[in-house]
């Protein structure tokens, strides 16, 4: 099997249907689910069955159906800060690496300091001023994020800055932003495209972590997170409950780090190889 | 070699005294003060304006960082905003907690990862090899507490092995302690044990490329010596690097650990004390994570230093 021109390995081939599998069940989840998002349909903890193969959750409801529901928030959640930290981090390392040594240096400086420190203690910190509420959490992980981002993308354009056709382009006159957009960014995009991936397999086990502390997704909403810390105790009577989303979790992960492994691999070739 | 780790030293002092301005800046400059966040959005003006006075908001904030930060090196965290007491009382039993089940679990992580990395590297793409290989791939993708109630589901309600809740109290014996903490120490071993494998693996390959490698290939020597005694001592840098940082993230990690396990350490109360908007706790934890984070992260750098032959000669 090929995909743009490349072999899909075996890994990356299982990746993409994991993703697949995933888009297309959350997408038509409305559809797809048995039963509504709050329906109760039985006993609390029922193991699986034949109708709810994936059995009821902490209060009864359908544990598949949630799953489906649950990772539409989840998987949202996480694409939405992954793109807000990439548009941050790429326009600030960009800058960095395209305009003068003093914002580079206290841009590089800044994101120093934030690295120094773990980022769920920072999350923490942040959420315990400005309490726990989506918009909170979107900004809060999208800013931490970016930090990586920045380091990223700044060393990437570093290197493309140098070239002939930037000289070019500035000795043309072009504005700085043209630069970024249309000579920096094309160049720039290999890498960046493989740490999306990455990041947003961070970012989805990031939320999920703050979410499974009680500190992410509050409830009546629920994500894959607080669906494993509501279903926790569950455990101690020997029962799957909350293995199950932190497994879609899992899943997830691997799938997209699969694809991304299989991504570098193809790009990590000289020009004019393989492509 | 000694000014180099001087500089470091410096530079981690620094670093440090960075953080503890971001870690105070990061509770105390955001919108929405400590006033409002204990009494609540409908507050009266007078009570939070009271409530301000007695915390000694109304001071410039350099200055109350100043005491905040003299506070905490002479051992005086201030108090709980929830319950009024001295935060270093409900600290240092947590705090001692926190440090036995990390380094519990740092003890059997390291050796582990680094002989696995070892017998990995000496097998390279043999089957021992790629099956490594594809478990520590996939575990590296498992959120902790995947890890944490897989391990619970089996060795503590199928096989009654271990207890599932690793409630300890000071009065029990170190065996019991370290008996109660074998889950969540397995746990936290299983999150750093694939990441920290894969670089020891990575950082010997990285060697074998060299010429005296090969010399030693060409003079007959066992591939296991090669690796053991020539490979093993020159890819020690990175590998010390690697721990480090893996030890950094234990630290980091033990808080979701400790929570799925209601294990009463230092990172169970942060998160108690943000669901509560417990502040001066939450920066107390936040200090002394970062600051652990820190201190690993230079005792990294300083031992990457000291293990590198040319440093070690003076110029």
């Amino acid at each position: 099997m090929r995909l743009l021109g490349h072999r899909l390995s075996g890994g990356a081939a299982v990746g993409f249907a994991i993703i697949l599998a995933n888009i297309v069940a959350i997408s038509f989840a409305r559809w797809i689910a048995p039963y509504g998002e709050a329906d109760l349909v039985g006993d609390v903890w029922a193991p699986p069955s034949g109708a709810d193969w994936l059995g009821l959750d902490n209060l009864g409801r359908d544990m598949f159906s949630r799953l489906l529901f649950g990772g539409q928030t989840s998987v949202s959640l996480a694409l939405l800060i992954t793109a807000l930290s990439f548009s941050l981090g790429i326009v600030m390392g960009f800058t960095a690496a395209t305009t003068n040594r003093w914002i580079d240096a206290a841009l590089s400086r800044l994101v120093d300091i934030i690295m120094a420190i773990p980022q769920l203690i920072l999350a923490l910190m942040v959420l315990s001023v400005l309490g726990t509420s989506i918009p909170v959490l979107i900004g809060t992980i999208a800013i931490l994020d970016s930090t990586r981002v920045f380091r990223l993308s700044r060393a990437v354009a570093m290197n493309i800055t140098v070239m002939e056709y930037v000289e070019a382009a500035r000795l043309r006159g072009e504005k700085l932003w043209w630069i970024m957009r249309r000579e920096v960014l094309p160049n720039a995009l290999p890498p960046l495209i493989a740490e999306f991936g990455l990041r947003f397999c961070f970012t989805l086990l990031f939320i999920a972590s703050l979410s499974f502390l009680g500190l992410g997704v509050q409830p009546p909403e629920a994500d894959w997170g607080s669906m494993v810390r509501d279903n926790a105790t569950a455990i101690n009577f020997g029962g799957i409950a909350p293995l199950v989303p932190a497994a879609a979790i899992a899943l997830l992960t691997i799938g997209v780090n699969l694809v991304v492994d299989w991504f570098l691999s193809i790009h990590g070739r000289a020009h004019g190889e393989g492509a | 070699m000694l000014p180099l780790v001087a500089q470091r030293v410096a530079l981690g002092l620094l670093t440090l005294l960075a953080v503890s301005v971001l870690v105070f800046a990061g509770t105390e400059i955001l919108p929405g003060d400590v006033a409002t966040a204990i009494l609540g959005q409908s507050a009266t003006p007078e009570a939070v304006e009271a409530i301000r006075r007695s915390l000694g908001l109304e001071e410039p904030a350099a200055l109350r960082y100043w005491h905040w930060l003299a506070g905490f090196l002479h051992g005086d965290l201030g108090n709980s905003l929830a319950n009024g007491r001295p935060i270093i009382e409900q600290l240092d039993f947590r705090l001692k907690n926190t440090l036995f089940l990390a380094s519990a679990a740092a003890s059997v992580a390291v050796p582990l990862s680094v002989g696995l990395g070892i017998l990995a590297a000496i097998n390279q793409n043999g089957s021992f090899d790629r099956i490594v290989n594809i478990v520590s791939l996939s575990a590296i993708s498992l959120p902790e507490f995947f890890i944490g109630y897989v391990l619970i589901l089996l060795l503590a309600v199928k096989l009654d092995w271990f207890p599932s809740l690793s409630a300890i109290s000071p009065e029990m014996s170190f065996g019991e302690r370290l008996y109660d903490i074998a889950l969540p120490a397995a746990t936290l071993t299983l999150v750093v044990l694939a990441h920290m494998m894969r670089m020891t693996r990575a950082a010997i390959i990285g060697v074998m490329s060299h010429p005296f490698i090969e010399m030693a290939f060409l003079k007959g020597l066992p591939r296991w010596r090669i690796i053991v005694q020539h490979a093993l001592p020159n890819a020690l840098a990175p590998i010390i690097n690697v721990v480090a940082i893996n030890l950094a993230y234990l630290v980091v990690g033990v808080i979701v650990v400790e929570v799925v396990f209601v294990y009463p350490g230092i990172g169970q109360l942060m998160v108690d004390a943000v669901s509560k908007r417990d502040v001066p706790v939450v920066q107390a934890c936040g200090l002394i994570f970062a600051g652990t984070y820190v201190g690993l992260n230079l005792l990294a750098d300083i031992l990457a230093i000291l293990s590198n032959p040319l440093l070690r000669v003076p110029k």
